[in-house]
Order: structure tokens, then C-alpha cells, then sequence
């Protein structure tokens, strides 16, 4: 089923009644996944993108039964309650795309979520997608591919690039995942290698870093003791000056942590393939797909 | 958002920690009203500046009387700082901090930050104060201590526990530990991502006091800690690059770099791949930009013209990914502001994505000699090939 979602999720927006809720909402509807309901408190009752809105998460379970994801468009001052709240109704996987989140909120967020069965993918994420199946988020569907290469990135439009490059060469995807540019996120590189590694579905993966923080370190370390199936990545930020945030509060390099050349050599020291050139991801997974064989 | 040691001052005394007397001034002639307020010679003179490193840069100085407090001031004020973590550019000092002169028995290193990797507030102290903490954890790691601060909040036995580990004994045992409390308390009221104490001192007569004051505050939090936002946006936005500055007010993220090739990038990640990219192909990039997701025409059109402002901008390369911004939007920007403005760069464009096919035909017909590219590889050989032509 690749992981995550496939075509029988059944999907509720948080925060549908909004600009970016609605419009993605009918986007998600129109690529294909099952998004059932939406919830806005204060607005039960009324339809929107002709859904049923209710005022809780907990509601619409009583009266639509199991939900098996919610995506989360609420704005950032309330965007942490929406989490908790979907969490609380045992939601298995909740998809953070809002971006603002205050990091403290996310501390908070993380220990609610500590002993729950709940996923948190995101905040600052463009989302989850399997193409052709479903797609929870606002990465354009177009540009997916049904296949077999996993998709992890921090980052979106560079997700975007990559996920391009691979359909272009034919190379479709089993599913993609934007983990979120922010400094605490719900799901790691290795929650998520973790994933794939184990998913019949699933024959390598590319994995998109950035500058800031020890994810990818960490995920190094998983790599080499852990996945077998090939990884190429990539590392954004080479030229990036330390002390300065690129644009994602996630992306810095303070303190002498977070340099992309750590990164990198930790990644090859694991057996990843690092491809220096962003634009010839696609290839270099190409070719370590056929020395697997 | 960072905080100036005057300003970090100010929360910390509201917070009940204590500190020196000081006065922040601005112009020579406070310099002796200051020294009275603070009780008279001697003082320490501070300039402030955002960078750590400024007392080894000369940003420190010790004066004995009136007078010479006078010509330290005179001689900073208006100077530009360059320290080690300042960049080559350095930072103009406009204001000065006044400060009673402490005397001091020991001095520890305290500070309290967002652990990306714990997902947690840690609390980071050493008995090692008043130099670099990253160079005290990489030579002497055995000196760094650290605890994470519970979820339900602090409990003074952390700070105790931390105290013992410092040497501390006795009174002090307990008054780090409400110090700590306070120092935690001042964290999380005020959405901090970083704070810290360094040096915290013991002094002569046994009391802790905070020397010095380092204070960032979580960006994302601005709507909740609007007077914080507000001081920074008076006192402190100065300091900011100009570029920087009008980035910010055309409403994009952008970042100022040394090199001659302007960037124009929607998404974080593919913002920092292009200029790695240009690099790749030999290139320097002159900036970080990322219009984001939700980028009107009259955006794209102010960011063009402001990369565009630069004299150090010898060409631009443009890279849209359509997602959740269409191309056609930012073709219009483009082309607006490059009408109004009389060209001589080379502008290399790639769009990608939605509405991709209306972003090109509106390049196309608006007669203007941008250089369409087909591929992001493609666009990064062609806008370096140009400018080094």
C-alpha cells in the first residue's frame, strides 16, 4: 500500500471553512482522496466544498465512523489545538500543513503526542502523497507518478523538483512525504526511512535535507545499521552562511551545528549516494535502482 | 528576532534576576548622567551589538573616571564593530550600555535553548563562564552541563542538582535554583529560543548576577509577544541589511550573500538549491530569496526590482516550481517590473509547474530578451555562462 495513505483513507479537513482549507479540499477531492468531512468550530453544521462541516474532531467520528486522517489548514495561533484535539480523538495520522507554528507550541504538541498512537506529519510540510491514490496536502498532483521510489524531504518545492526529475525519466513514486522546514516536526527522516525500508511497495529512496539541526546525521545513522534498500540524497544549503535562516525557521546553522558538509560526509560514511547537483536526482536514482538491480 | 544585551537586561530585571546597575545611551553627552545613575566611576562601557565575540573586537571597556568614559564613548559610538561572529560587514554600534563594575569571584556559563532533537527546552550550564560555550563543549565537554526542562514546568531541585555540579554550596545552592526558575519562566513567557547568561557571575559579596544577556525570541511568535515585536521593530531593525530590510516590507524571505548572480526562487529548499547550484556551475549567488506560496504580481514585480537594486548584480536567474504559486503570476510580476525598469542584465528564467504554459507565452510576448530555460540545470549554466561572459 506504500505507506501512510492509499485510495481507502478517509480523510477531514481542519480548518476547510478557510482560504487555503477550501481550495485545497476541492484539489484533494479532485485527485481522487476521500475527504469525508471538515471542521471548523462554531461553523457545525453547514456544508463547505459540499462537505459536511462539523465543530469537533471528535463529531464527526460519532457520526461518520473511523477517520483515518486529518490534514490541518488551521492558522498558525491555533494550528498546535488542532493537533491536540485530533490527537485526542485518535486520529492514526494527522498532516500538519500550516506554517507559523511557534516552536514552543510544538514542545508541547510533541509530549501530547508522546503516548498516543497518532502520527504527526509536518507543520511547514507541503504534505503526504500516493500518487494515483491519494494525496493529502497542496503539492501539485500532476507532476506524481505511481511507482516505487519513496519521497522524504524537508523541504516542498524541492520535493517537487525531484519527484519531476523522477517521473520525467519514468520513474514513478510509491509515496512522498514533506516532513516540514521547521525546528521541531512530528515525523523524522527516520520515522519515515523506517517506513520504507519495510513497505513491499517500495524499492529505494530519495531523501531531500536541508542546512540546520542533526536530522540527517541522525538519519545516517539509521541508514548504515538499518536500510538495505538504496538511498540517494540531497543537501540544500552548501552556500547558505552560518548565523543567517533561510527562509524555513528550521534551516540554520548555529552554534557550528547544522553545516551541509557534516551532513553530507555522515550520509556517504552510511552508504547514501549524495548527489551534489539538484538537478540530476533523478538520474543518479536511476542508476542506483539498476546497479540493484 | 534578536535582543541587545540592554533589552535582555530590562526582561531579566522584571524576571527577578538580578543585574548591574547600567544606563543604554545613544549620544556622548549622556555619558555622565549615566554614570551617575549606575553610582558613579568606575564603569564598563559596552557597545551593543548583535554578534557575540565584541569583547575580544575592543567592544568593552573599563573607565575610571568621567573623562575617560567620555572618549571610550566618542570613540565607539557611530564605530563598526567587527567581531568574529559578525561577518566581514560588521555591526554599527549605536548604542552604548553603561554599567556599575562588578567584582567578581566566579564566573558560570547558564543559558536555556530549543533542543530540536530532544523536542524539548534544554538547560545548558557550566562552571566555565565568560568564554565561548561551543568552545568550551569542544575542548572540555566534561565541563557542560545540561537538563531538560519538564513539560509541566520547573522544579527548583533541576536547579540544585545543576548548582552541586557547578560548586555551588550553601546560599548559592538555593538562589541558582530560583534564579534558574525565573530564567524559565522569562523563556517560556516570552516565546524564547535562546537565552543566555554568560557571564553569570558570583561576586565578592556572594550574590548571582547576570554580566551579561543574550536573548532571541521565536519569529513565529511575534502575534503573541507584540511588545517584544514592537521594540525590535523600533530599536533593533536598524541594524538589519538594507536589502533585508526592504525584503522584509515587500512581504518575502531573503537573505544577503556576496556574489554577483540574484536569485529569484519560490520554496526555501529550492531557494538553497539554485544558489548551490550556481555555485556548482562556478557561480556566486547574491542572495536567498523565496517569494513563498501565496506571492501577488506587484510581489514578484517589487522583489525583481529590488534584486535589480543591487549594483553587485550582474544577472538573475529566475526559478519558479509551480505549486502552489502559478506561473503565470509571477511571469506578470516579471514582466511588469522589467518593462518599468531599463534592463542590461542577463535574466535567465525557468518556470515549472502550474499554469506553466500561460507563465511562458506571457514571457514570450512581452518582447523583452529574458532567456527562457527548459531545465533548473540548464537555467544555472546558461545565467552563470552569461554573467561571466
Amino acid at each position: 500500500m506504500a505507506i501512510l495513505v492509499d485510495k481507502e483513507t478517509r480523510v477531514i479537513c481542519q480548518g476547510i471553512t478557510g482560504k487555503n482549507g477550501s481550495f485545497y479540499t476541492e484539489q484533494c477531492l479532485e485527485y481522487g482522496s476521500k475527504v469525508v468531512a471538515g471542521v471548523t468550530p462554531g461553523k457545525g453544521g453547514q456544508k463547505h466544498v459540499g462537505l459536511p462541516v462539523f465543530d469537533s474532531v471528535a463529531e464527526v467520528c460519532d457520526q461518520l465512523g473511523p477517520i483515518d486522517a486529518s490534514m490541518i489548514f488551521v492558522p498558525a495561533p491555533f494550528a498546535a489545538d488542532a493537533i491536540c484535539e485530533a490527537a485526542a480523538a485518535d486520529i492514526p495520522l494527522i498532516v500538519c500543513i500550516t506554517e507559523g507554528i511557534p516552536v514552543l507550541d510544538m514542545v508541547s504538541v510533541c509530549a501530547t503526542l508522546k503516548d498516543s498512537k497518532t502520527t504527526l506529519i509536518g507543520p511547514n510540510c507541503p504534505g503526504v502523497i500516493t500518487p494515483e491514490a491519494c494525496k493529502i496536502g497542496i503539492m501539485p498532483g500532476s507532476i506524481h507518478k505511481r511507482g516505487r521510489v519513496g519521497v522524504i524531504s524537508r523541504s516542498g518545492t524541492l520535493t517537487y523538483e525531484a519527484v519531476y526529475q523522477l517521473s520525467k525519466l519514468g520513474i514513478g513514486q510509491s509515496s512522498c512525504i514533506g516532513i516540514g522546514g521547521d525546528p521541531i516536526v512530528g515525523s523524522s527522516f527516520v520515522d519515515l526511512l523506517q517506513r520504507f525500508e519495510a513497505d513491499s511497495d517500495t524499492d529505494g529512496i530519495v531523501m531531500i535535507g536541508e542546512i540546520g539541526g542533526q536530522a540527517e546525521e541522525e538519519a545516517a545513522d539509521y541508514i548504515k545499521a538499518n536500510v538495505r534498500k538504496p538511498v540517494v540524497a540531497y543537501i540544500a544549503g552548501r552556500t547558505a552562511p552560518p548565523g543567517k535562516r533561510m527562509g524555513h525557521a528550521g534551516a540554520i546553522i548555529a552554534g557550528g551545528q547544522g553545516g551541509a558538509e557534516e551532513k553530507i560526509e555522515r550520509l556517504r560514511s552510511a552508504g547514501v549516494v549524495v548527489e551534489e547537483n539538484p538537478a540530476h536526482l533523478g538520474r543518479t536514482m536511476k542508476v542506483a535502482l539498476t546497479k540493484r538491480g | 528576532m534578536k535582543f541587545y544585551e540592554y533589552q535582555t537586561k530590562t526582561l531579566f530585571a522584571e524576571h527577578g534576576i538580578a543585574i548591574p546597575k547600567g544606563r543604554a545611551i545613544t549620544e556622548v553627552g549622556e555619558v555622565s548622567k549615566a554614570i551617575e545613575a549606575v553610582g558613579g566611576t568606575p564603569v564598563v562601557i559596552k557597545a551593543q551589538v548583535l554578534a557575540g565575540g565584541r569583547g575580544k573586537a575592543g567592544g568593552i571597556q573599563f573607565a575610571a573616571s568621567d573623562k575617560e568614559a567620555k572618549s571610550i564613548a566618542t570613540q565607539l559610538l557611530g564605530k563598526t564593530l567587527t567581531t568574529v561572529q559578525s561577518g566581514s560587514a560588521g555591526e554599527t554600534i549605536r548604542t552604548l550600555y553603561v554599567e556599575a563594575k562588578s567584582t567578581i569571584d566566579k564566573s558560570l556559563y547558564l543559558g536555556l535553548v530549543v533542543d530540536r532533537q530532544q523536542q524539548a527546552v534544554t538547560i545548558i550550564a557550566s562552571g566555565e563562564g565568560g568564554v565561548e560555550i561551543e568552545t568550551v563543549a569542544e575542548q572540555t565537554p566534561e565541563k557542560i552541563h545540561t537538563a531538560t526542562l519538564p513539560t509541566v514546568g520547573y522544579s527548583p531541585y533541576i536547579g540544585r542538582n545543576l548548582a552541586k555540579k557547578l560548586g555551588l554550596e550553601g546560599k548559592q545552592l538555593v538562589s541558582f535554583a530560583t534564579l534558574l526558575g525565573n530564567l524559565c519562566q522569562l523563556f517560556v513567557n516570552k516565546d524564547a529560543s535562546l537565552v543566555e547568561i554568560n557571564p553569570l557571575v558570583v561576586t565578592t559579596e556572594g550574590n548571582l548576577v547576570a554580566l551579561d544577556g543574550k536573548l532571541s525570541i521565536d519569529d513565529n511568535a511575534a502575534f503573541r509577544q507584540r511588545q517584544l515585536a514592537q521594540i525590535y521593530q523600533q530599536e533593533n531593525r536598524a541594524a538589519e541589511n538594507q536589502l533585508e530590510q526592504q525584503a522584509r516590507e515587500i512581504g518575502v524571505s531573503f537573505v544577503s550573500l556576496d556574489g554577483n548572480i540574484g536569485c529569484m526562487v519560490n520554496g526555501a529548499g529550492l531557494a538553497m538549491a539554485t544558489m548551490d547550484l550556481i555555485k556548482l556551475y562556478g557561480g556566486e549567488p547574491a542572495n536567498f530569496l523565496d517569494v513563498g506560496g501565496s506571492v501577488s504580481s506587484e510581489q514578484v514585480s517589487a522583489a525583481f526590482k529590488l534584486l535589480t537594486s543591487s549594483k553587485r548584480v550582474k544577472g538573475i536567474l529566475v526559478n519558479i516550481f509551480g505549486g502552489i504559486v502559478h506561473c503565470d503570476r509571477v511571469a506578470k510580476g516579471i514582466v511588469t517590473a522589467a518593462e518599468n525598469l531599463s534592463l542590461d542584465l542577463p535574466v535567465v528564467v525557468r518556470l515549472e509547474g502550474t499554469h506553466v504554459e500561460q507563465g511562458r507565452s506571457i514571457l514570450a510576448e512581452s518582447g523583452l530578451t529574458l532567456i527562457p530555460a527548459e531545465s533548473l540545470e540548464h537555467a544555472a549554466k546558461t545565467i552563470v555562462e552569461r554573467v561571466q561572459r
